[in-house]
């Protein structure tokens, strides 16, 4: 926990509402293209169906049941045998039925939790519902007017909703960060916060006792991992002067301001919508079976957190491995050095990760080459060598003498001096191993 | 040469493919008929007398050729205006849709125009099928045919006013609960209700999502066979579909009762019926009797439970299905919405808000359950369920008016199969001062071969077809 957040006589409660926009390749309830962020134009991947006429009816897509089930696997969910999607109502311009459809009390994956160095984070559920279209306040013609995109109607978004378990900024990065990492490692979503397609709700309140306080503050606008930590400071901030004074902090939702690091209040409780859920009749209850599960689970891939272990096996230290794990493109370039010859892993991870070697230019054949032939032209032979060494030892008496007053790292400087003389061509062991016979 | 708008899907079919009339002159005299008796009758909304005219021309050419496999080609059939048709106007006959021009066909009205029909108008019905009148259309009511004074039911009442008429040779409502089942009754003419999840839903404009099912008004029990199986089928495009095949209904289908168990529900005789429906419909179960069928009398859930059942589960799904009307689009606000769809909009709001699901929404799909297993039950001792289709004939103009449960009363008899799911049909049995009488045959689930040759075995036994209005 952040030192300064501990030394208060409150304790952090956060819990987070993460949706992830799944890039399937049609969405989640019709045959429409899936693919939002890059689409040419406004309202081209539309049908009566995403666009909510009368008459269109939602067909569940199957890809997007069983990547959020995939997700479920990898987060450790309970994966009942039944789920139903369920209409939540309200009215808003980007929701074109006047209902969204969602799931409430069968959602496909239960329970989870995510680990972190500082503790673990439980998971209530994690369901699968369809976009909003998206809006635009735009001035045309000199008008002030709203517009509507409905190529983001109705694209899979799943929703990972916690328990309120993080406890402090730094979890919750760690936190979101593993969630992140994972669902990429699955390949089921870019999560990519600016474009949106991974959104962030943060649910704060303070506690004198650990205990949960019979208030929480919803934060919303938070689109990055950075201002998901600061939107937990400055609320922790906010809730301690009113707490200190007696009060309790008022149930609403805020956003979160990156201009200024600060919250601001939207909607108290009191305007809370009654969503009016029930099971939606189009939509035929969805047996999952074992059988069906066991299938998906075969696409479960090594998670990051395996995957790092495995490279740190290979000698990668844990910091590259990290990078490396996060980077299908280095992740692949390390697997295919492994293959062609695993003495060159260390060299080719530190080579990426200090980008000294393009993975996206040179091929690991031709990295491992270039590896070869340095090797094979460096100056092994002693003859050649000693005149060299002998010549540097009699040019630095002083540092000869540090060496025999006991200074080991002496030793370096002659290694470091005999490279620099031959153009980093001398076999580094073999000079070592001349020095310290001509030196003794 | 007879009138041939009189003629039934099957003679047209004949006629047409014998060349003894040609598609044009068969949709020439439906639309003479329609302009001759819409000033009394008012079952369309929109009459496409162009467009119509332009497919019987086409569909006469493809006649000229030497064969073809099309049930409904070159046969004129009208359509619930809740059938969303391309770029033809679709009101649900509300103002809220008033000038709306859909953007693609409905999955009934793709398969009925693959069939080769000639889509000749769009029928009134109660304003987006909140009703059993017709008379709460945005446009006005519908007069039924046998007495204009007198309400056609609904809300499929447009297109069982216009088969009566003989205003169309087949057409094609939709039933909530009782929609094409009630207006057929009182108009005296086949109204077949399938199976829920037998017929696609895509592209109608929806009343209740988990009840809605389209279905066949027609002159005959041969017809509604024709027709369902023009329409009847899984779509990719409507989850709650089946993909049990489709049987061929009309080849399939015999009048040979025998070991048929036709069961009697007490309950369904209702004390306070119409005086003389009661006693013609068991007269008409006799009658099955004799043409093989073993009666056997069976006590069921009071049907009256259902009312209070379907009236949540119904408004609850209105009050969403609705929302997408939200003044943004259509072109008219949501002060266009008729009294009774604010009314439906209202209660089951209330009835699916937080605090009060539990106690409504939640009660209701218990009772729902209930409902079916009372119809599994009975479905273990009987093969069909025979009852009057609704306890009177039809009511004067103006009886739903200020009469908010007017619909529920009146299919207070088929409430509770919509509700089960089941399919169901409607058979005219006779007149009662003047007006039709129906009885109802209910099937279980995926059953309407069952249900309709016990249909078509009655109705080979009676001269109906010879009674018009």
């Amino acid at each position: 926990m952040n030192s300064n957040l501990q030394s208060t006589t409150y304790n952090l409660i956060c819990g987070a509402e993460i949706h992830v926009e799944l890039k399937t390749k049609s969405k989640m309830f019709c045959g429409c293209k899936n693919d939002p962020f890059h689409a040419p134009e406004p309202n081209i991947y539309t049908c009566p169906v995403c666009l909510g006429l009368p008459g269109g009816l939602p067909v569940p897509n199957k890809q997007a049941i069983e990547d959020t089930i995939l997700l479920g696997l990898a987060l450790h969910c309970e994966i009942p045998g039944l789920a139903h999607f369920d209409r939540k109502h309200y009215f808003y311009p980007d929701l074109p039925k006047g209902y969204q459809i969602s799931q409430k009390d069968e959602p496909f994956c239960m329970g989870g939790y995510v680990d972190t160095s500082f503790g673990r984070v439980r998971l209530n559920h994690i369901h699968l519902e369809e976009d909003a279209a998206k809006m635009h306040h735009a001035t045309v013609d000199g008008k002030k007017v709203s517009l509507i995109d409905y190529n983001r109607s109705s694209v899979a978004l799943m929703e990972i909703v916690t328990e309120p378990d993080i406890r402090s900024p730094e979890q919750a990065k760690e936190f979101l960060k593993n969630v992140r990492d994972i669902i990429r490692s699955l390949g089921i979503s870019d999560c990519d916060m600016e474009k949106g397609s991974m959104r962030l709700e943060a649910n704060i309140s303070l506690s004198p006792d650990g205990k949960l306080p019979p208030y929480k503050v919803e934060v919303k606008n938070i689109n990055s991992f950075r201002y998901f930590a600061n939107a937990m400071t400055t609320e922790f901030t906010r809730h301690s002067e009113i707490l200190d004074r007696g009060e309790t902090p008022v149930q609403e939702t805020r956003g979160y301001r990156a201009d200024t690091g600060t919250t601001v209040s939207q909607r108290i409780k009191e305007d809370a919508a009654d969503y009016r859920y029930f099971p939606d009749p189009d939509i035929p209850s969805i047996v999952v079976s074992r059988e069906w599960v066991a299938e998906i689970a075969k696409r479960l891939p090594e998670l990051p957190s395996s995957k790092i272990d495995s490279l740190v096996a290979l000698g990668i230290v844990e910091s590259a491995a990290k990078i490396i794990v996060n980077n299908s493109g280095m992740m692949d370039y390390i697997e295919q050095v492994k293959t062609l010859n695993p003495k060159y892993v260390q060299s080719a991870a530190k080579d990426m990760v200090n980008k000294k070697v393009d993975y996206l230019v040179v091929t690991p054949e031709a990295y491992i080459k270039s590896l070869e032939s340095k090797s094979a032209a460096k100056i092994t032979d002693e003859s050649v060598l000693k005149p060299i060494i002998e010549k540097i030892l009699a040019d630095n008496p002083t540092v000869v003498a540090d060496y025999k007053a006991g200074k080991q790292n002496a030793l370096g400087f002659f290694v470091g001096a005999v490279m620099k003389s031959t153009a980093g061509k001398a076999d580094a062991a073999i000079a070592g191993k001349l020095l310290k016979d001509l030196l003794n | 040469m007879t009138d041939l708008s009189k003629l039934t899907i099957e003679e047209s079919r004949k006629g047409l493919d014998a060349k003894e009339f040609s598609s044009v002159e068969l949709t020439t005299a439906c639309l003479d008929s329609i302009k001759k008796q819409e000033p009394t009758l008012h079952a369309f909304v929109t009459v496409l007398e162009d467009d119509a005219m332009g497919s019987a021309k086409l569909a006469d050419k493809e006649l000229a050729q030497t064969s073809h496999d099309k049930p409904l080609l070159g046969i004129p059939v009208s359509l619930k205006d809740n059938f969303l048709t391309k770029d033809q106007r679709t009101t649900a006959s509300s103002k809220v849709l008033d000038s709306y021009q859909p953007q693609f066909d409905a999955t009934v009205v793709k398969k009925l125009r693959q069939s080769g029909a000639v889509i000749i108008g769009k029928n009134n019905m109660d304003a987006w099928a909140h009703g059993s009148s017709t008379e709460t259309s945005d446009f006005g009511p519908t007069h039924n045919p046998w007495d204009p004074s007198r309400l056609p039911g609904g809300s499929s009442g447009g297109s069982a006013a216009a088969i009566s008429a003989n205003e169309v040779i087949g057409a094609v409502g939709s039933e909530t609960a009782g929609s094409v089942r009630q207006p057929a009754s009182w108009c005296g003419v086949i109204g077949f209700k399938p199976t829920y999840g037998r017929v696609s839903r895509y592209g109608v404009v929806a009343m209740e999502s988990s009840l809605d099912s389209p279905g066949p008004l027609s002159k005959t029990v041969r017809d509604a066979a024709i027709m369902l199986g023009a329409i009847a089928g899984h779509d990719e495009f409507d989850a709650t579909t089946s993909s049990i095949a489709v049987p061929n209904y009309l080849h399939d289908l015999q009048s040979n009762l025998h070991n048929l168990r036709i069961g009697l529900p007490k309950e369904y005789f209702l004390k306070d019926a119409q005086a003389g429906i009661n006693e013609m419909v068991m007269n008409s179960a006799k009658q099955l009797e004799k043409l093989g069928a073993k009666l056997v009398e069976v006590n069921m859930m009071d049907p009256k439970y259902s009312i209070a059942d379907y009236t949540i589960i119904q408004r609850a799904g209105v009050s969403s299905n609705l929302s997408r009307f939200d003044g943004v689009r259509y072109g008219n606000d949501r002060s266009s919405f008729g009294p009774e769809a604010k009314r439906r909009i209202m209660l089951g709001s209330y009835a699916l808000s937080s605090g009060y699901y539990d106690a409504y929404y939640k009660r209701a799909q218990q009772v729902r359950m209930l409902l079916k297993r009372d119809f599994d039950r009975i479905f273990g001792q009987v093969d069909l369920i025979l009852a009057p289709t609704a306890p009177s004939t039809a009511l004067p103009i103006g009886a739903s008016l200020n009469q908010s449960m007017f619909g529920e009363l009146s299919d207070l008899l088929i409430e509770g199969s919509s509700l089960a799911g089941l399919t169901g049909i409607n058979v005219p049995v006779g007149l009662l001062a003047g007006l039709p009488v129906g009885m109802q045959l209910i099937g279980n689930h995926f059953e309407e071969q069952k249900v309709l040759n016990a249909a078509y075995a009655y109705e080979q036994s009676i001269d109906w077809k010879e009674i018009k209005p």
